[in-house]
């Protein structure tokens, strides 16, 4: 694996990245089968920065942000190196993971319904988390709450308090969970695609909102989303995953202007998108493998235009042609060597 | 092949495969210690619209507008509360001596695609034997249902040698979803209602679907109604685009007037509110705020009030009429009509791109 040459790649903006990852692999191992979700996994997140992971469903870009906060059941088996604001997550105990979670890093869903707890207000619930973290009276954690509703700019906030989640709309649902969320100022905040289940109108939004949020409050985010679209409005930088590993990293715009990797250029081709009417889709031929086995050489091998034999002998280490961009074939010219 | 084969035309290519006139559906919430009425769900208000013989209509609109509640109603899985519906000239759900087609004769017709398509398919039994069940129900003999099920198979994709006996659960939402669509052409419809059906699926899955769905009308002359809460699918498989508000047609007209010249507000903000795939063109603001109000309460007059960034008196007291903008494109919108007294009536509305 690539693990070592990774070592000496300067970290993006800060010496000391916010998240790094080495060589990660998760793997599930039941009675009946055992999936091997993620395969080796490098990623860097500067402080402040917005990192979208961009794959389809089985890439393993939620397994890898859920492997972030040690949030995966008992059976999964996590190796190589997590650290997260110099932190080592691995390392941590139960009561430190407690606290790491929800104070440091918090994480937002797809459905804010099952994140939120059904029998307390949204008020309670904010202040909840907030006494929990800093350890403040019960009036001051609902002052906060109150602001905090304010700033993911719920109308009315001082009424929606005492609203239960179920009287919310879909859309102040999602504000409510996000301000969970923020309850304590994390330096990073983990998006599960947040606004998959929402409606256009209200999904762009939610999208601006947590753009507006995360440049004034600092952030790091790291969004995951399969929406092309979505990750053009909101990243700074993209990660795209298949089967289990990083295939392309680079700046949102140049990656969505020209992919180094097929996989992400047969992604662009399939998206349907205005202009395409009465053109064939091109279409990426079969599906993506089942993780019964970790994939030998580059997984995309077999629905790949350009494969050839030396695409099965080993995975392709990452190779970068320019500063910045990465990605997974052997294609790709290797100019930059860092 | 044998039996069925699909209904006559009737009526000539000029004269529309359906039509609907005023569709109405509500569904009352019921509550308290004598489940009486408290409140009602206006899930589809009155909606008029007609399908031409081989278009594709799309269908748009955000959750709650009353697409599915249409899809539905077109299927008659639901009987409308009011309303007609005329299917190439004849009154849907009457008897045939009245000159009506029977609801057994439509629903062989008319057949549809749901989003779900684990959901949609019996899991206990090989696909063949799903794809068969329709024709088998309607006479064929079961040799040849099963013969025509491969032969379907074939025609979607799926090599019946090695998928045919398949379970659902052994195949990918892709495969499904292509076996769905097998299913509702067993029984040789002209019309097929396909509701969010690829929307669950990923996107390089999604672009084979459509490639499908776009080979299969040509081969066997299918209209489809396509509804989807996708606006970039809806433009390229559409001829034609309905945009639904809170059950109502807010906007209706070739596809290339809604997308390039939109006059209902509504319509400008949906199509505005699209992330867009260049960074360069991110915005600042978001073209609307707030979610849809519930359907329980609709606004008076324009439903659309509430939210629109042009609204006046007008708007409150009365409900807007369809305007004709020509080439088939209408508006429910005020400013679309130039005798309704708004401000801005018959002012040419350039759109939010």
């Amino acid at each position: 694996m690539s693990a070592a040459l990774d070592e000496a790649r300067p970290a993006p903006g800060a010496a000391r990245p916010l998240v790094r990852l080495r060589d990660l692999h998760v793997t599930f191992a039941t009675r009946d089968r055992t999936v091997h979700a993620v395969n080796g996994v490098d990623l860097d997140l500067a402080a402040g920065e917005v990192l979208c992971i961009l794959g389809e469903s089985g890439s393993g870009k939620s397994v890898t942000m859920r492997a972030l906060m040690r949030l995966l059941p008992r059976f999964a088996r996590i190796t190589g190196g997590i650290e997260v604001a110099g932190r080592d997550v691995t390392a941590m105990s139960e009561r430190e993971l407690a606290d790491f979670r929800g104070g440091e890093v918090a994480m937002i869903f797809q459905e804010p319904m099952t994140a939120l707890d059904p029998v307390f207000t949204i008020g309670r619930q904010i202040a909840e988390t907030v006494q929990r973290h800093e350890g403040v009276s019960r009036q001051a954690a609902e002052a906060r709450a109150l602001e905090l509703l304010e700033l993911v700019q719920i109308p009315s906030a001082r009424r929606r308090l005492a609203a239960y989640p179920h009287e919310l709309s879909g859309g102040l649902r999602q504000r409510a969970m996000i301000a969970v969320a923020l309850a304590c100022k994390p330096k990073l905040l983990l998006a599960d695609e947040p606004t998959a289940a929402l409606d256009a109108t209200v999904q762009i939004q939610v999208l601006l909102l947590l753009r507006e949020l995360q440049r004034e409050l600092g952030m790091g985010v790291i969004f995951v989303t399969h929406d092309l679209g979505v990750a053009g409005e909101i990243a700074d930088r993209v990660a795209v995953m298949y089967a289990g590993r990083v295939v392309e990293e680079g700046p949102v715009a140049a990656l969505m202007a020209g992919p180094l990797h097929p996989y992400p250029q047969g992604l662009l081709g399939a998206t349907v998108h205005a202009g395409m009417r009465g053109r064939r889709l091109t279409t990426i031929p079969g599906a993506p493998p089942l993780l019964d086995v970790v994939p030998a050489g580059c997984a995309f091998h077999p629905r790949c235009p350009h494969a050839e034999d030396a695409c099965l002998a080993a995975v392709p280490a990452m190779r970068s042609p320019s500063p910045g961009r990465r990605a997974r074939c052997l294609r790709v010219p290797d100019g930059d060597v860092s | 092949m044998s039996l069925p084969q699909p209904a006559p035309d009737r009526g000539g290519p000029a004269q529309p495969l359906l039509a609907l006139e005023g569709l109405v559906k509500h569904f009352p919430l019921k509550g308290g210690l004598f489940g009486r009425t408290r409140a009602v769900v206006r899930a589809v208000d009155g909606v008029s619209f007609t399908v031409a013989k081989g278009e594709t209509l799309g269908i748009v609109g955000e959750s709650g507008c009353g697409k599915s509640t249409t899809a539905r109603l077109l299927m008659r899985l639901m009987e409308p509360d009011a309303g007609s519906m005329i299917f190439d000239g004849e009154p849907v759900g009457e008897n045939e001596q009245a000159g009506g087609v029977s609801l057994r004769d439509y629903r062989r017709q008319v057949q549809m695609v749901f989003q779900d398509s684990y959901a949609s398919l019996n899991p206990r039994l090989p696909i063949e034997e799903s794809i068969a069940f329709g024709p088998r129900v309607h006479g064929l003999p079961a040799g040849e249902a099963v013969q025509r099920a491969r032969e379907l198979l074939g025609a979607v994709g799926l090599a019946p040698e090695s998928f045919a006996r398949r379970y659902p659960h052994e195949l990918s939402g892709g495969q499904r979803q292509r076996v769905n669509i097998a299913r509702a052409l067993a029984l040789r419809p002209r019309l097929v209602i396909l509701d969010e059906p690829v929307s669950a699926l990923d996107k390089s899955v999604e672009a084979q679907v459509l490639n499908l769905l776009v080979d299969l009308k040509e081969g066997f002359g299918l209209t489809y109604v396509f509804i989807s809460h996708d606006l970039n699918v809806v433009q390229y498989i559409s001829d034609r685009v309905l945009v639904m508000y809170l059950g109502e047609v807010a906007e209706m007209g070739p596809v290339g007037a809604i997308y390039d010249r939109p006059a209902h507000p509504y319509t400008q903000a949906l199509l505005a509110s699209r992330p867009s795939m260049d960074p360069a063109r991110r915005r600042t603001k978001p073209p609307l705020t707030g979610d849809p109000p519930n359907p329980v309460n609709p606004p008076s007059g324009c439903r659309f009030r509430t939210r629109c960034p042009h609204a006046e008196e007008v708007c409150a007291a009365r409900k807007p009429n369809m305007a004709a903008l020509g080439e088939g494109h209408v508006a429910a919108c005020h400013m679309a009509d130039p005798a309704s007294g708004h401000s801005k009536a018959g002012s040419a509305l350039e759109a939010v791109a």
